[in-house]
């Protein structure tokens, strides 16, 4: 179910030269949609309009170092643990559609360049791979589908309303992963592997296709959105922002005179507040 | 002066939605980030300033007595307790942080025990007053109450 190579066996349907082509067409569509909707967006020029604006309420100059380890929390808190997201259920459904979608194009990509044929018998991990891949974008996306999206709170909208272009990316997804499981587990079923055959390369031609018109884009302006935040709170710009005060600092007390006379000069850690409950009294 | 989304700030959480009073913070269901359907009637109460968790919802001052340039800025940090406000005129020289409490005791430890309050008497019910209004802020009585005269002390801290 899990470990046979459902490439393999369409080898001998369709040659592997055409797979791979397949393969290649793909990934230049999702490079050259994603240059158009940042030159539609302009999404690159905000970002450095921002930088420039933030360079002259700096309060101080950050260095060469100081920007690559900025860097680097970002790509380890926001790019790799999705840690911008406040909502637990939002986060935990985009990382398991986020590594699902990475672990199973690579392991697509490994299956159709590496081990295309039955001669080339892959390795047991990467048919595995791009099994659990499927079902971990298949199980992050019906779960946004299903229980996030419909949530008032979130976008109120029914499972069974299409939302045209807000949709075309987890509609992609999810029929990717789900077509792609039918498929694969319908080897030798005639005709009805073949349907689902076609409708998992007409999902996947959509979800690559439809760069510039969906929201695939969002893997490449949000990490940097996240760095630029990190780098005005670290130059001191903070977007006009007010600064974030250490109460117990005396100097903080003397300047404030409120907390310590109403807080005393150790306030306590004072809880939640509003986010003891998630957002969902509409 | 109507609020705006930061579109790269926002993660959609909907907190904004969940707290507007007017019901004008809505999720945009193609971006799925927050958006103000209806600035005309956005009446500036800050809610969703204060209550988004990234800084994302910000004011836009009308021209005509909030020119274009200054900028008006909150945090508000619930596990301090405090609340942090930065104001910059629009020439960019005054520029300046003020600072808060907002509560003196942890969340959700106060909140009235209404049942544990006697049930208003039947004068009570007749009369024009609010049930379990304060004595002292009876006007009916005498003349306005001082804080001596009511019987009460000053006490610190914020109360509930």
């Amino acid at each position: 179910m899990f470990t046979h190579n459902p490439i393999a066996d369409l080898s001998a349907s369709i040659p592997p030269i055409a797979m791979q082509w397949y393969v290649i067409a793909m990934f230049i569509l999702v490079v050259v949609g994603t240059i158009l909707d940042m030159a539609h967006k302009k999404s690159a020029k905000y970002f450095f309009e921002n930088a420039k604006k933030a360079q002259k309420s700096a309060k101080r100059t950050l260095g060469g170092g100081e920007k690559a380890s900025l860097a680097i929390q970002t790509v380890a808190g926001e790019v790799l643990t999705s840690s911008e997201f406040k909502s637990v259920r939002r986060r935990i459904s985009h990382l398991f559609t986020m590594y699902g979608l990475i672990v199973f194009i690579v392991a697509t990509a490994v299956l159709v360049f590496a081990y295309p044929t039955p001669e080339q018998p892959a390795p047991t991990i990467w048919p595995v791979l791009w099994h659990l891949g499927a079902l971990g974008l298949a199980f992050g996306g019906y779960w946004f589908w299903f229980r996030i999206r419909v949530d008032v709170a979130s976008e109120g909208v029914k499972w069974y309303n299409f939302n045209g272009r807000g949709d075309l990316f987890i509609v992609g997804l999810i029929a990717t992963a789900t077509f792609a499981l039918l498929w694969s587990w319908t080897l030798g079923a005639g005709w009805l592997n073949w349907l689902f055959f076609v409708l998992f390369v007409a999902s996947t031609t959509m979800l690559f296709g439809t760069v510039y018109w969906s929201k695939f884009a969002h893997m490449f302006f949000k990490p940097a959105a996240a760095y630029q935040k990190k780098c005005v709170k670290a130059d001191g710009s903070r977007e006009n922002l007010p600064a974030d005060y250490d109460l117990t600092d005396p100097a903080v007390q003397k300047r404030f005179p409120d907390i310590p006379e109403y807080m005393g000069t150790n306030p306590a850690n004072m809880g939640l507040g509003i986010n003891r409950e998630p957002p969902r009294h509409y | 002066m109507p609020t705006f989304v930061y579109m790269t700030r926002c993660d959609g959480c909907g907190q904004c939605v969940d707290i507007c009073p007017s019901d004008i913070m809505h999720i945009d269901t193609v971006t799925r980030r927050a958006y103000n359907i209806e600035p005309n009637m956005c009446w500036e109460c800050y809610s969703c300033v204060k209550a988004c968790p990234h800084q994302a919802i910000d004011c836009r001052g009308y021209a005509d007595f909030a020119p274009l340039g200054h900028s008006v800025r909150v945090k508000r940090d619930e596990e301090k307790g405090v609340i942090a406000w930065r104001i910059k005129f629009r020439n960019g020289e005054k520029d300046f942080d003020l600072l808060a409490p907002i509560t003196t005791k942890p969340w959700g430890t106060c909140i009235p025990q209404l049942r544990d309050v006697s049930a208003p008497s039947k004068e009570l019910r007749d009369s024009e007053l609010l049930y379990n209004e304060p004595k002292y802020l009876r006007l009916d009585d005498g003349d306005l109450h001082t804080l001596k005269s009511a019987g009460l002390k000053l006490k610190e801290g914020v109360y509930y």
